[in-house]
């Protein structure tokens, strides 16, 4: 029974750590934020085509930056 | 030692279930809750036996902002046979919100939810979001996001429906 009972409670608290765990949805209407223009990785040309520049330059290759960005996810 | 535990485990099993409870949302075919009681900014219209579309909007999302046009359209068409628009925006700052409704002036009414107590309450899937009610309070249709012509066909369907039936 003593045995039994410690995997409860051992059981009860992983579950409760994965409940309280620092991970949390940003709700929809909660993305004023990211929909800045500010928070978009493209935002600025200049840096962007350097960027690009760089990347050929070391990689011979180019495009491939494809990546979920920023933005509000609306629709 | 047992009897401790079994205390704790019970303790705790009812504090999820009570969480998961109150994450509940607004299900179709229940009362919309009442829209007075959430400190909205603005004059509320009246809505007793109208149809009732409300519409969770932001200046930050731009699909919100482009389906104005459409609603203001519809606002105008179908008011006599019993429709209100309410576009209850999400902004926490009032000056982008005052601005763009200045700017625009659209044909229906506007809120805003600056505490954002509503639509936390709503748990809005997305945003745009609309929430169609029928004339007695019940919500019937949920419509998310903003699809250009598809979405105004389908939500004029929905609310031609709804006008139809008798209050």
């Amino acid at each position: 029974m003593k045995t039994y009972s410690r995997i409860a409670l051992l059981f009860t608290f992983a579950a409760t750590g994965c409940f309280w765990s620092g991970c949390a949805n940003v709700q929809p209407w909660e993305r004023a934020a990211l929909a800045d223009y500010s928070m978009r990785p493209d935002r600025d040309p200049l840096m962007t085509a350097m960027s690009e520049h760089i990347y050929f330059s070391r990689e011979a290759s180019s495009g491939g930056r494809g990546v979920g960005g920023s933005g509000c996810g609306c629709n | 030692m047992w009897s401790q535990n079994r205390k704790i485990i019970l303790g705790l099993t009812g504090w999820f279930a009570i969480a998961v409870l109150a994450l509940a949302d607004v299900k179709v075919g229940a009362p919309f809750p009442d829209l007075e009681t959430f400190g909205l900014e603005g004059t509320l219209p009246a809505r007793e036996g109208r149809v009732v579309m409300v519409d969770f909007w932001a200046t930050w999302c731009a699909p919100c902002k482009a389906s104005f046009p459409a609603y203001s359209a519809m606002q105008k068409e179908l008011a006599d046979r019993g429709l209100t628009i309410v576009a209850v925006s999400v902004d926490k700052q009032r000056e982008p919100y005052a601005e763009f409704v200045k700017k625009f002036a659209p044909d229906f009414v506007t809120v805003r939810d600056g505490g954002q107590k509503l639509v936390s309450a709503m748990k809005v899937p997305g945003m745009p979001t609309c929430y169609l009610i029928d004339r007695k309070g019940v919500l019937r249709v949920i419509h998310s996001g903003f699809h250009g012509d598809a979405s105004v066909r389908e939500l004029r369907e929905e609310i031609t429906r709804l006008l139809e039936e008798k209050s």
